[in-house]
């Protein structure tokens, strides 16, 4: 039978698999965020999880609001990168340390 | 029998498409298989009873999110093999750091399922005598009513910041004056003239 502890190994999975896209696409900002929304889909499976199998419907309305910033995170990301890309011509993000004033 | 089977598929394609999302070559790819991931953590959600939050991530992040991305990932002439430089220098680094992380939180779940937390109380249990759907509507506009309107406004403030952002004033369009079209007024616009025969009008 499937246990709370599957769910929980398969959000587990999920999140380091968004940890390691930080690492290893260091460069590359779209892929990041796009690891950002996996690590918070792993998050959102873990408090539906929870509020599943201890019978608390808080978890899941909790989980609506983690979806909702993650929805405008991705915008306002997405819109930075758009810019950032205007006055640079590319989107690498290891010399974003110039990006001053 | 069948619910086993159905977790184990949703959960194997969830966690490879996850790694296909982050391996992938092409941005494109990465979408198209961060979408799959999705539609999959929402296959999972629905083996929980959680119908509302399954479809709310098809349509927020299958619907939205997903196309954003690939417009986005479509709209910028990126060099892609240039971003990939250092793929493999950071790849050890990578996976060690994702491997010390997994092992804690498997041991964290290990040892919750060795004593797990008791709550004293349900905050809002699950009666079974309404839909998901329901439940969560009355629950959402009469106790979190504030943290409801709160999320609208995340929203709001998300969708201004991105305009705001993202736009710029062109120079040499010819937008419209509607100020400058009100004020003007029939004498200003129109003359009489009268014609004589045989010679051009004079504008």
């Amino acid at each position: 039978m499937i246990g709370l502890q599957h769910y929980l190994v398969v959000s587990a999975i999920l999140f380091v698999m968004g940890v390691l896209g930080i690492f290893i696409n260091r460069k590359n900002v779209i892929i990041i965020l796009m690891a950002i929304e996996l690590i918070l889909l792993a998050v959102n499976i873990n408090l539906v999880a929870f509020s599943a199998f201890l019978g608390d419907l808080v978890g899941q309305v909790f989980s609506m609001f983690v979806l909702t910033v993650a929805a405008g995170e991705a915008a306002i990301g997405l819109a930075i990168l758009v810019i950032y890309f205007r006055g640079r011509g590319t989107i690498a993000v290891d010399d974003v340390n110039r990006m001053k004033g | 029998m069948i619910h086993v089977l159905a977790f184990y598929l949703f959960a194997t394609v969830v966690i490879a498409s996850g790694a296909m999302t982050i391996f992938s070559r092409n941005p494109v790819h990465s979408v198209l298989w961060l979408i799959l991931a999705f539609f999959n953590a929402a296959g999972l959600m629905i083996l929980l009873g959680a119908e509302f939050i399954a479809m709310l991530l098809v349509i927020v992040y299958v619907g939205a999110v997903a196309v954003l991305f690939m417009f986005v990932v479509m709209m910028l002439d990126i060099d892609f093999a240039e971003l990939r430089a250092g793929f493999v220098n950071y790849l050890p680094f990578g996976i060690a750091i994702a491997v010390v992380l997994l092992a804690e939180i498997v041991l964290g779940v290990g040892i919750w399922s060795a004593g797990p937390i008791e709550l004293a109380q349900r905050a809002a249990p699950v009666t079974g005598e309404v839909s998901n759907i329901q439940a969560i509507g009355a629950l959402l506009y009469t106790r979190y009513i504030f943290l409801f309107e709160a999320a609208g406004i995340v929203l709001l403030v998300a969708m201004v910041g991105a305009i705001v952002l993202t736009h710029r004033a062109r120079g040499g369009v010819r937008g419209q004056n509607i100020d400058k079209q009100n004020r003007r007024r029939p004498q200003d616009a129109v003359r009489n003239v009268k014609q004589p025969v045989g010679q051009g009008v004079e504008l």
